[in-house]
């Protein structure tokens, strides 16, 4: 085994965020998050709102910088890695542009990254496939449902082929039904791709279902309180009636619940 | 993984395209029956001034009197309100006797040259608002320190400012390969009005992106540049083009009112002036040379409107059709 192999891809350590450092309004954050992300493990941050697993996604993709500690990516800064364009990130709300179509959409990274307009549109369609909103390309975000929307945006993520797809509860606001079919989705797309997945939510099925390992986290001041190893291999429609469903869904629960507090 | 359960597959590819074809013709016939309605209304509101004057006539006639008709509304005989029928015909009226050269051609030749300088001074007007939105947006600092001058610019009167554009017209701008004529220079007081809304909503709109778009182009890591071509410029043309059909208006009167200020003649602005002053002569002529301005103000606002069409930013945003 090669030293690179064992470098995680993501790796946090001893992370601490506070806003508004030394003013009245001052917010601890994330209080000494230490985190490692396998290379092509799919793995979900959890908790309660406000529990700063947001945060700790913003910082491991370098969109803000922790007060205190260290990330890294592939052994490197996280700005490198925002430099060397290692992210591909999907939100909440999808994101796309109004003025582009689907296939500008998806374009987007990779015209900013200076492919060539046959590439580009080579592997938007690729892209399309993938996320099977073949014949859409032309199309209007605002013609598409939510969850066809997020479909564009994950194919958008992906695009560029990025090392690491971070995503902030990108089924946030789907609906129940969408919501099950996008998750099942998803993993078909990270099998083919097996891209490293970090992902947030705060639905504990959702957790279970998707993930490899999931990160529990505390309420503010934001912590790792435990951590569960989901491991249900092979993931289809049945998988969520299973017995072992309900004991990871279980265990996370049971992880998330709030010590009482002394009188 | 069952295919076909997905929830999305409500719309399908030819539908959308369907929905697409029906609402463009939605929007054409939509179009046509606002400028319909526009007629609809201009010839109601001619017959609402005939009907009035007749009304007010009437009472004088019978010698009596109306409590609002004359004096809280204003009076209906002919010096007040001519006939629609008397400033029709005015148009096709010489303007001197020396000349049979009608008072229509007369506001017309005025009507471009003001066209010539709204034209310009929105254009300038327009360049220098981006301009300015595109600089202040780049720093907080910046925006927060000179936004309160953009306002300020607006309360000094164009009478104060009109001869120094003039004068710095006339005496500094001769190394300019071409000679600076006096209409230029209200076409830059033009722009100094025009400037002003597309300032204001740019900055607005060049912010209007959501925070997760910002983000998605943090983490491509892109230049500036890049983020304001492809994001924030975009995201801001709803907001420019409301302000461009308000500087569009702007713009005409700007150039009317800077043309009387600074005492240019050839436009508009001279012809209503005159008229003004020798209205109680010929009352006609100056509704007919106000109606010429009222009729480029509509067209400037219209080709504003109309270029937005042209621009898909600014329509996706909007709800126009696709």
């Amino acid at each position: 085994m090669s030293a690179t192999e064992t470098v995680p891809a993501v790796e946090a350590t001893s992370v601490t965020k506070i806003f508004n450092r030394g003013k009245p309004n001052e917010i601890l954050a994330l209080d000494d998050v230490s985190v490692a992300v396998g290379r092509n493990e799919f793995m979900t941050l959890i908790g309660p709102s406000g529990c700063g697993k947001s945060t700790l996604l913003r910082l491991m993709a370098a969109l803000t910088h922790p007060s205190d500690g260290e990330i890294s990516v592939h052994g490197k800064p996280a700005d490198q890695a925002r430099q060397d364009r290692d992210y591909g990130m999907a939100f909440q709300t999808a994101g796309l542009f109004d003025w582009r179509t689907v296939s500008q959409n998806i374009e987007l990274p990779l015209q900013l990254m200076g492919w060539s307009k046959s590439d580009r549109r080579e592997r938007a369609d690729e892209m399309l496939d993938l996320v099977r909103l073949e014949g859409f390309g032309g199309h209007y975000p605002r013609e598409l449902s939510g969850g066809m929307q997020q479909r564009v945006a994950i194919a958008r993520a992906l695009s560029f082929s990025p090392s690491i797809l971070l995503m902030d509860e990108p089924f946030g606001a789907l609906d129940e039904i969408t919501r099950e079919h996008m998750q099942a989705e998803l993993l078909r797309i990270w099998d083919e791709t097996h891209t490293t997945v970090v992902f947030v939510t705060h639905s504990i099925p959702e957790a279970v279902f998707l993930s490899e390992r999931v990160l529990v986290m505390s309420p503010r001041p934001g912590t790792i309180s435990a951590e569960v190893i989901v491991d249900l291999g092979h993931r289809d429609f049945d998988t969520r009636e299973s017995e072992k469903f309900f004991e990871r869904v279980t265990a996370v629960r049971e992880a998330l619940r709030v010590p009482e507090e002394p009188a | 993984m069952t295919a076909g359960t997905s929830a999305d597959a409500i719309a399908s590819a030819g539908v959308a395209d369907e929905v697409r074809r029906y609402e463009r013709r939605q929007s054409a016939k939509t179009t046509v029956r606002r400028i319909g309605v526009f007629v609809v209304f201009l010839i109601l509101l001619a017959l609402l001034y005939t009907g009035y004057k007749a009304f007010g006539e009437a009472l004088d006639d019978a010698q009596t009197t109306w409590p609002v008709v004359g004096s809280f509304l204003p009076r209906s005989d002919d010096l007040t309100m001519p006939p629609i029928r008397d400033i029709v015909a005015e148009i096709g009226e010489p303007l001197n006797r020396t000349d049979d050269k009608p008072l229509g051609a007369f506001v017309w030749e005025a009507a471009l040259f003001t066209a010539r300088e709204a034209a310009f001074g929105f254009f300038f007007g327009l360049m220098f608002g981006i301009g300015i939105a595109v600089v202040l947006v780049r720093s907080r600092w910046l925006e927060r320190g000179v936004s309160p001058y953009i306002a300020m610019s607006q309360t000094i009167p164009l009478v104060a400012i009109a001869p120094i554009v003039i004068i710095w017209g006339r005496t500094s701008l001769d190394w300019l390969p071409f000679e600076w004529q006096d209409w230029m220079s209200v076409a830059i007081i033009a722009a100094y009005l025009t400037f002003f809304p597309v300032a204001v909503n740019g900055i607005r709109g060049l912010h209007s992106a959501q925070p997760e778009a910002f983000e998605l182009m943090r983490s491509y890591a892109v230049k500036p540049r890049q983020e304001l071509v492809r994001l924030r410029l975009p995201a801001a043309m709803p907001y420019l083009f409301s302000a461009f059909r308000l500087a569009a208006t702007i713009a005409v009167v700007g150039a009317i009112v800077g043309e009387i200020s600074a005492g240019v003649p050839g436009g508009l602005g001279r012809l209503i002036l005159d008229f003004a002053g020798r209205y109680t002569t010929g009352p006609e002529r100056l509704y007919v040379s106000v109606g010429g301005a009222a009729l480029l103000g509509i067209l400037a606002f219209g080709l504003v409107a109309l270029t937005q069409r042209f621009v898909r930013s600014a329509r996706v945003r909007e709800g126009e059709p696709l």
